[in-house]
């Protein structure tokens, strides 16, 4: 039963809008639950997000877009909105 | 749906909410009322989110469906069958949002009550106008109802998209498709040039000595060097765009001839396609939330009317300062509302908000080309932060090409997911 309420719980991955960082809602217009042609980041890490974000700001990492629009966040918001992005799957 | 005695809701669902009380279930009457006006990408994601934190919801929308702009480009084209392109509210009525399928006739500033068209009468704590654009149908000589029956604008998808489509596919070898673009500001700002691109390809691969004009009133628009471009490497002189200052403002249209008038001289279409100017929906307007430009300045921090506190604006209808008007900027406008919106109701305050953009479009059915930009309040308006953002490169390999307009089906698949799916 605990876990039924938990797998409701993260289904439902925008439970906790409110609580969101700046700019780590409008991920999810890209990057949904279910993976497409683009990635799904459900089991990354908040390390993996902040470091993927991190080399598409420095372009360590190639990208179409990403590296677009990584030099819109500092390394602080990068990580605040890593951390959201894991903790709610 | 229900019917609300809107003086005795008002008075009990205010004093509610001033304390803060409604996150507890066992409260439900005392929850916060929301009324989100259009059910669009703006305002479907943003009732969803207000849902999902506690607060009532109603959703005004008189479409039984939602056919999606985005990727109706392709319909016209004869690439996608407009099925793929619509949506029902039944997810999101099953998720717990009541949705009135009736238009808002009446918005009462003072007493915080819409009126629906039936005669309902909602009260809410919060409003969210989301009434995307209407066509401007005095704006252009010519131009009216009658005259989009005969020259079709296709600006919102439905039986517009297809009248374009089924006009392309009876027109013969040979003939002229004349697209008119309007000056800023306009719903999806690179729209009419994926558009000519689009039907740039199906008049290649199945009318190929026809040509496509575009009359614009503006000289510069929305990834212009790219289009370009493409235009010529892939269609060659099929394809020719007319600026303001090449003569290609329409002034005038006469629907009965398929012509339209600029004042460098009159170009006639076999097929001619519309875009006429456009102004915030017609409920903004009616209300007065819209100012005189037709659009709805905001607070860039809470998307709040500038014309009047307690009604949020998201979607086409804001002025949302450097950001277009597009469906991803209103699922992301919708979101950060939605935030903003729960804290306020909760007797807090919104945060800073940061937002995205991201617009994908079709140069050719595996060409695909972007443009993406992240904004923050600065100076009363949403604006584009600097050093971040920008277009595809000028330079690129097919595979890039090929790889962003994956990323454009994909985006439509994640969105839409968001936006009306389970």
């Amino acid at each position: 039963m605990a876990l039924l309420f938990l797998a409701a719980a993260q289904a439902d991955n925008v439970r906790d809008v409110s609580a969101s960082p700046p700019g780590a809602s409008a991920c999810l217009g890209c990057h949904g639950a279910a993976p497409t042609a683009l990635p799904s980041l459900s089991g990354l890490s908040a390390s993996d997000i902040e470091t993927a974000m991190e080399q598409y700001r420095s372009g360590a990492r190639e990208a179409t877009l990403m590296n677009r629009i990584a030099k819109g966040f500092t390394p602080d918001e990068s990580r605040a909105i890593a951390q959201w992005l894991a903790a709610k799957r | 749906m229900r019917a609300t005695h809107p003086s005795r809701r008002s008075l009990l669902v205010g004093a509610a909410t001033t304390v803060a009380s409604f996150a507890a279930p066992a409260l439900a009457q005392a929850r916060p009322q929301v009324v989100v006006i259009g059910g669009g990408y703006a305002g479907a994601t943003c009732a969803r989110f207000l849902q999902r934190e506690g607060v009532n919801v109603t959703l005004v929308e008189p479409a039984a469906t939602y056919v999606s702009c985005p990727f109706s480009n392709a319909v016209i084209a004869g690439l996608r069958d407009i099925s793929q392109q619509t949506f029902t509210y039944d997810a999101i009525a099953a998720q717990g949002v009541r949705v009135a399928r009736q238009a808002a006739t009446k918005i009462d500033r003072d007493s915080r009550r819409v009126t629906l068209a039936d005669g309902t009468v909602l009260a809410y704590d919060r409003l969210v106008l989301a009434p995307g654009i209407d066509m401007n149908f005095t704006a252009l000589p010519g131009y009216d109802l009658a005259a989009s029956e005969l020259l079709p604008h296709a600006w919102k998808a439905g039986p517009q998209t297809l009248l374009l489509r089924r006009q392309l596919e009876a027109m013969d070898d040979g003939g002229t498709v004349v697209i008119s673009a309007p000056a800023n500001p306009f719903r999806c700002p690179p729209g009419p040039y994926e558009r000519a691109s689009l039907i740039a390809w199906y008049l290649k691969t199945h009318k190929p000595k026809s040509k496509l004009i575009i009359l614009d009133a503006k000289d510069a628009f929305s990834k212009q060097g790219l289009f370009t471009a493409a235009w010529k490497e892939i269609y060659g002189d099929m394809v020719e765009w007319v600026g303001l200052s090449g003569g290609g403002k329409v002034v005038e249209v006469k629907p009965g001839e398929k012509t339209f008038v600029t004042e460098f001289g009159d170009h006639r279409a076999d097929v001619g396609n519309v875009i006429p100017p456009q102004r915030a929906g017609r409920i903004a307007i009616e209300s007065g939330i819209a100012d005189a430009t037709g659009w709805c300045p905001i607070d860039p921090v809470t998307f709040e009317s500038r014309a009047q506190a307690g009604v949020h604006v998201i979607g086409d209808a804001a002025v949302a300062g450097g950001m277009p008007k597009s469906a991803f900027a209103a699922n992301a406008q919708a979101k950060a509302c939605a935030q903003a919106m729960a804290l306020m109701l909760r007797g807090g305050q919104a945060p800073e908000p940061k937002l995205i953009n991201t617009c994908y479009s079709l140069v050719a059915p595996d060409y695909g080309i972007s443009v993406a930009g992240v904004y923050a309040p600065s100076k009363g308006l949403l604006t584009d932060i600097a050093g971040a953002g920008g277009v595809s490169p000028a330079k690129a390999p097919a595979s890039v090409r090929a790889a962003e307009a994956a990323y454009a089906e994909g985006w439509y698949k994640t969105i839409t997911a968001e936006v009306f799916g389970s």
